[in-house]
């Protein structure tokens, strides 16, 4: 946790020392007010006091008041803008650090986990710097002074105050001792009641198909119950809180008095008013104690939540980059050429290759499609070519130049990728077409009407609220999954690449779009490199080469006449899916 | 604990309304809560007779600590009468005289005093008498009575000599020369303190804090009881809903809007409910008993307790107001911000392969020093409360005490007063923010008793109340058949116009056409999930309408695209709700759709846990939804894409296993794959949701329509 804190910068630590020095003089102004008020008690006390006496008094423990309570609004505002600048800071640090990531690195930590650690965790290091600031710094000050102000004044009542003390510290940490473990509990039978309703929900056809309600209403009461039981001792443990904090304290205030009364009462007369005041002195003193303790305890439950929120937000950090950038952005020899040179992959600390000693290359121009059982490695294979992956072993060029070598930037210039999930941006249609850089100008609104018919998707953007303006609504659920596969379609073409990508693009169209945009991209894009990765026989059936994977290693490379003739698999997969005099149609 | 991320909408439309139907629907529990708030208030009532009771104490340890001035003035007053006095005075002169044992020399002592006397001040009187030799001033002191207590001659010596060396301005010497007088007299003046009297009222405290505490144990736990109580019932009352509801329901509204409802609005209700109400009306009888008792001790005192915490109230709610601005600012830019989070992380690969992480970080910039913002200004302000809090209660302190000490210097009131209005300004600073504290905890209740019961409110799946007729499971034939179907999804627009089509028993009726054409529709009608707006759909002669829906729902089996498996059990997934399933049975099942052996590798066989995640494969989840689907024995068979979650090769061994599915049963299918279906007894083709061609596969090829575009463009390629 402590090297998070090395993210402050010079004036936010002039700010915390400063913090500091207002925290002492605080908690000195605090300190000093039981003094007057005694002082005034025994002015009021003593027969003969004047009037003016104690309005001197009063307005000096006012002046102390207000001086704390100044003090205590700078080192607000300085706590507020020290944490709320960390948060900051952090959140930008650890969005950089993601930008960098590779799939790699976010399939280890996973999307919505990467985002908690963004978001929650870091407001969770925010809140400790915002409240432990002044209470990591006030509280043990204020304890130690407190203590040190009644330890010489009268011992029997230094014990009485301990000894509350214990007991109200004894009491939070078996409460939370108790407590804190069903606390995780809560969150996960919490989660439990989300996951069924869930069920619920998505199952909805499946359990009215099986009239399956009154089974579905039982699992619910199941968690629910659980739930409701866990909750319900927590909260009744808990209960024990207020009420024996509330008892302690009125003890305290009561035994201080009642001790004081027997002290005074045994004592000689002329000790008997300083034991007075000193009882008096008690009372607030005593207080401020339990109090500076309470905060304590406080602070002991906030440290290990936000520890873990530290630890969390380190690791993503501290996280080595996978992928490093080249530094190569100079004109190449070779246009709209990949090559695969023994290329094989595994994930850093897996044993098995997921794909093994790949070699082919592919002229500019030609299409090439990648086909495979699921598993099989199509998937990873193409996504070694915009480095979202590095070979383990072996070398994938572009243009004839080692992609580990290029300016990140200048390789996905020349690159058109389509992912196998089609991402929406929450923007307009045409935001999402024109997205991104590609180190040439803005697609003009021509080039992006035309990407987006030769993407077959005019028709039905034209039928949109808005045309080309109309708004995509995040994660696009206001269009559907064949809509969006060719929005995204769209969006490479806008960008004019020398080599298409496309990434199992097309699986969310019917046979028909799909045979119909690749006619399209065909003509539109006579001299881009194609690399498409299919489950269908008929996206491939055209392509000028078709290598076949199997469990990561290359079973056959030819067309799909070849292919038929001379490739088991691929025979198999092709049976599969059409029938014998389909395939001798076709 | 507070919830962090607060995006929701904290304020409620009808505050009234909807809190009035929350407790409504808590009157069971209406017996049990009037008791928590009663002893609340007992509870409270109790916090407010202490300060009273310890301010007795100190009134009576205050007794206790200065020596009884009175008693002593009038000691020294009798004392210098019987000095003073002229008749007395010769008279004893007289006796002093005739007296045989006292020193000649002192006798002239005396006489020659008593002759300057006659031309003497009366301080200058006294202090000649008091030069006088022991022996004389012995003689001349009577025996006296004070409070019932006869003081010698020699004791009343001793205490004028020690009075007459005090130092009126030394008060520790003055004290210190008290202690010394002689014992009679001491006894007399020593401060008394009423131990008995301390000791009755502490134990009086002690019982109320014990009672207090207890009161208030009970109080917390049967609040928390009713509301974890009250929040089951919502739960389970939503989680009834969702069955209850028709499926359009959720065609047009998001699960996680419902999810939501089920766990976070219900989850506010419990705590804030728990929360507010104990604290509300603990904070309402402290405020009012309070003011009370304040005014019962000391109208003065009270107004000017009042007017003190005044000042500090509205500079608080002023910065209350201010500070919630801001933090529902912080919320919706923070909301912003996490959506732009997500986007670009969910997005990454897209962001990398575009170069969009430039634009990316600009926009993260500028939405990160949005909320900083307001984030530093919404902590400042909210952290300024307890500072400002602690301030208000030292102004009343210094307000109290200034007053107070005016009041006993005019003995209007007593020390004790003052230290009993010292604690009622603290008291009365406390509730009023907890008062504004719990009014906005009840504000969220309302607002999220509002999404709560909106969601209970929505309307529910039509009666069926009137129906009797029912069609027995081994009775049916399996003649199916649709009459002039009209439907639509929106009342203003049919996408199924005047639809027939009969199907004999053990046909095999396939539905196709492109993604979107809406072959889940005919799913939807067969199944009555919806219903129809026109026609009739017919099973054995016998009208849907004159079905229920579980009545029909037995007659069919339905394995659909999506798999959903729960989390449970293989043997809860495959046997799911139907009791009298045997292990046999189960593995007979897994075994035509040949996962047996998967299940058998899993740790536990049937027994092992499974859920949605990914830890089996899509493929596997599909033919252990087929599985489910094996089990039951009913006439009709839907098949909706099933299959399509797995790799073509399994597929094929799934489609023998269906093959053994769909024998002697009408079944109905719908795929993407036209190879499979070309034997179907009916093809069904639609588009933009509609029936645009039926007939078999021949004729419907000759037709050379639709079907046809559409059958040839999956091998045409270009």
């Amino acid at each position: 946790m402590l090297k998070l804190f090395k993210n402050l910068n010079k004036k936010q630590y002039g700010y915390i020392l400063v913090c500091i020095i207002l925290i002492v003089f605080q908690v000195w102004l605090d300190l000093k007010l039981p003094d007057y008020m005694s002082e005034i008690t025994v002015l009021i006390q003593t027969e003969g006091s004047k009037m003016g006496d104690i309005i001197k008094e009063g307005t000096y423990m006012l002046l102390c008041a207000l001086g704390s309570l100044l003090s205590a609004i700078l080192v607000g505002y300085l706590a507020a803008s020290i944490s709320s600048s960390f948060s900051m800071t952090l959140r930008d640090k650890i969005f950089d650090k993601v930008e960098k990531f590779s799939t790699a690195e976010m399939k280890k930590f996973s999307t919505s986990s990467l985002i908690t650690r963004t978001t929650n965790d870091v407001t969770q290091m925010e809140m400790l710097i915002a409240m432990g600031l002044q209470m990591l710094i006030k509280a043990p000050i204020m304890a130690v002074w407190a203590v040190s102000k009644i330890l010489n004044k009268s011992i029997e009542l230094s014990i009485l105050t301990g000894c509350c003390v214990g007991v109200l510290l004894v009491t939070i940490i078996t409460i939370m001792i108790i407590v804190l473990p069903r606390f995780s509990i809560v969150q996960k039978l919490i989660d439990r009641v989300n996951g069924v309703t869930r069920e619920n929900l998505t199952g909805i056809r499946v359990i009215r198909a099986f009239n399956a309600e009154k089974y579905q209403e039982n699992r619910f009461d199941e968690v629910n119950n659980k739930l409701t039981n866990t909750q319900l001792f927590n909260q009744r443990t808990f209960a024990f809180m207020m009420p024996i904090m509330n008892f302690v304290m009125n003890f305290l205030s009561l035994g201080i008095y009642f001790i004081g009364a027997i002290l005074i009462d045994k004592a000689m007369l002329l000790d008997k008013i300083t034991i007075f005041s000193n009882v008096v002195v008690f009372i607030s003193y005593g207080m401020q104690v339990i109090m500076s303790f309470l905060m304590l305890a406080m602070i002991f439950m906030i440290v290990p939540r936000a520890q873990i929120s530290a630890k969390r937000i380190s690791e993503v950090l501290d996280e080595d980059l996978s992928i490093k950038d080249g530094d190569y952005d100079l004109p190449t020899k070779e246009i709209g050429t990949v090559e695969f040179k023994n290329v094989s992959f595994k994930y850093p600390d897996a044993d098995e290759y997921l794909i093994k000693n790949i070699s082919f290359k592919v002229k500019r121009g030609e299409t090439v499609a990648f086909i495979g059982s699921t598993g099989s490695g199509k998937s990873t294979l193409i996504n070694l070519v915009p480095r979202f992956y590095d070979a383990t072993d072996g070398e994938v060029l572009v243009d004839g130049v080692n992609v580990k070598d290029y300016k990140l930037k200048n390789l996905h210039n020349k690159l058109g990728y389509v992912s196998q999930k089609a991402f929406m941006f929450d923007s307009t249609v045409k935001e999402n077409v024109t997205y991104g850089d590609n180190g040439k100008t803005t697609p003009s609104d021509e080039k992006v009407k035309e990407a987006i018919e030769v993407a077959q998707a005019k028709e039905f953007v034209l039928e949109l609220d808005g045309g080309y303006d109309a708004h995509i609504a995040r994660g696009g659920t206001n269009v559907s999954g064949g809509q969006k596969q060719r929005l995204s379609i769209a969006r490479a073409i806008a960008r004019d690449p020398e080599i298409y990508i496309f990434d199992d693009s097309f699986s969310a169209l019917d046979f028909k779009t799909d045979a119909t945009l690749r006619h399209e991209l065909k003509k539109y894009t006579k001299d881009a490199t194609s690399l498409i990765v299919a489950q269908r026989i008929g996206t491939i059936i055209d392509a000028d080469k078709i290598i076949v994977l199997d469990k990561g290693e290359c079973v056959g490379i030819g067309n799909h006449k070849e292919l038929l003739k001379n490739c088991d698999i691929y025979k198999e997969i092709a049976l599969s899916q059409l029938s014998k005099e389909e395939l001798e149609n076709a | 604990m507070p919830r962090m991320n607060r995006m929701r909408n904290e304020k409620a439309n009808d505050f009234k309304g909807s809190m009035k139907r929350i407790l409504k629907s808590m009157q069971k529990w209406k017996v049990i809560m009037f008791v928590a708030i009663v002893l609340a208030m007992i509870s409270s009532i109790f916090s407010l007779i202490s300060p009273n009771k310890l301010s007795d104490i100190t009134d009576a340890i205050t007794q206790g600590i200065t020596p009884n001035t009175k008693v002593l003035s009038k000691i020294t007053e009798k004392i210098s009468i019987n000095l003073t006095d002229q008749e007395l005075l010769s008279k004893k002169v007289q006796s002093i005289m005739l007296d045989q044992n006292i020193d000649n020399d002192d006798k002239l002592v005396l006489q020659d005093t008593l002759a300057k006397m006659a031309n003497l001040s009366d301080e200058e009187k006294g202090k000649a008498i008091m030069s006088l030799p022991d022996t004389i001033l012995l003689n001349l002191l009577d025996e006296i009575e004070v409070s019932n207590k006869k003081i010698s001659p020699s004791s009343q010596l001793a205490t004028i000599k020690i009075l007459g060396s005090i130092d009126k301005d030394d008060n520790d010497k003055a004290l210190k020369a008290i202690s010394d007088l002689p014992s009679d007299i001491y006894e007399l003046i020593k401060p008394k303190m009423d131990m008995d009297y301390i000791k009755k009222i502490a134990l009086f405290l002690l019982i109320l804090y014990i009672i207090g505490a207890t009161f208030g144990y009970i109080q917390h736990f049967i609040l928390s009881t009713v509301s974890n109580r009250f929040a089951q019932n919502l739960r389970d009352a939503i989680s009834k809903k969702i069955n209850r509801l028709p499926l359009k329901y959720f065609d047009n509204h998001e699960m996680g809007d419902v999810l939501s409802r089920i766990t976070n609005d219900v989850d506010a209700i419990a705590q804030h409910l728990n929360n507010s109400l104990a604290s509300l009306v603990s904070a309402l009888t402290l405020f009012l008993g309070c003011i009370f008792m304040m005014f019962y001790t000391n109208y003065i005192m009270a107004i000017t307790a009042i007017l003190a915490s005044l000042i500090g109230f509205v500079l608080m709610f002023l910065i209350l107001s201010k500070s919630q601005k801001y933090f529902n600012q912080k919320q919706k830019e923070l909301g912003k911000l996490n959506g732009h989070i997500e986007e670009i992380y969910s997005g990454h690969n897209v962001v990398k392969a575009y170069n969009g992480e430039e634009d990316a970080k600009k926009e993260f910039d500028k939405l990160n020093q949005n909320l900083y913002n307001c984030n530093q200004k919404s902590q400042f302000l909210s952290g300024l409360m307890p500072s400002l809090m602690g301030f208000i209660g030292n102004f009343g302190y210094v307000a109290v005490c200034v007053v107070g000490a005016l009041l006993t210097m005019n003995d209007v009131i007593s020390f004790g007063v003052i230290v009993a209005f010292m604690i009622y300004v603290r008291l009365f600073t406390s509730p009023l923010s907890q008062i504004a504290q719990a009014m906005t905890g009840l504000q969220s209740v309302a607002a999220a008793g509002e999404r709560v019961f909106e969601f209970l409110d929505e309307e529910e799946l039509s009666s069926q109340e009137h129906i009797h007729k029912s069609l027995e499971l081994d009775k049916v034939k399996g003649d199916i058949e649709f009459k002039n179907v009209k439907f639509g999804y929106d009342k203003n627009k049919t996408i199924i116009n005047d639809f027939s089509v009969k199907a004999k028993s053990g046909e095999k009726i396939a539905i196709v056409g492109p993604t979107g054409a809406g072959k889940t529709t005919m799913v939807n009608l067969l199944m009555k999930f919806y219903e129809i707006d026109g026609g009739d759909i017919l099973i054995d002669g016998v009208s849907t309408k004159e079905l229920t829906r579980e009545n029909i729902h037995k007659l069919f089996t339905m394995v659909l695209q999506d798999t959903w498996l729960f989390e449970g059990t293989v043997r809860d997934n495959v046997k799911f709700n139907r009791e009298n399933v045997t292990d046999e049975e189960i593995w007979e099942a897994l075994k035509v759709v040949g996962v047996d052996h998967f299940v058998k590798t899993l740790p536990g066989g049937l027994d092992a846990k499974i859920d949605d995640s990914d830890s089996i494969s899509s493929g596997q989840k599909q033919l252990l939804t087929i599985a489910r689907g094996m089990i039951d024995n009913a006439p009709f068979l839907i098949l909706d894409e099933a299959t399509s979650n797995v790799d073509t090769r399994t597929e094929e061994l799934v489609s023998k296993a269906m093959d053994k599915l769909t024998k002697g049963k009408t079944s109905f299918i719908i795929a993407h794959r036209l190879s499979t279906i070309k034997n179907a007894d009916i093809i069904l083709v639609m588009q933009n949701g509609n029936i645009v061609e039926q007939g078999n596969h021949d004729t419907l090829m000759k037709k050379n329509g639709f079907y046809a575009d559409l059958y040839n463009s999956q091998f045409s390629g270009n």
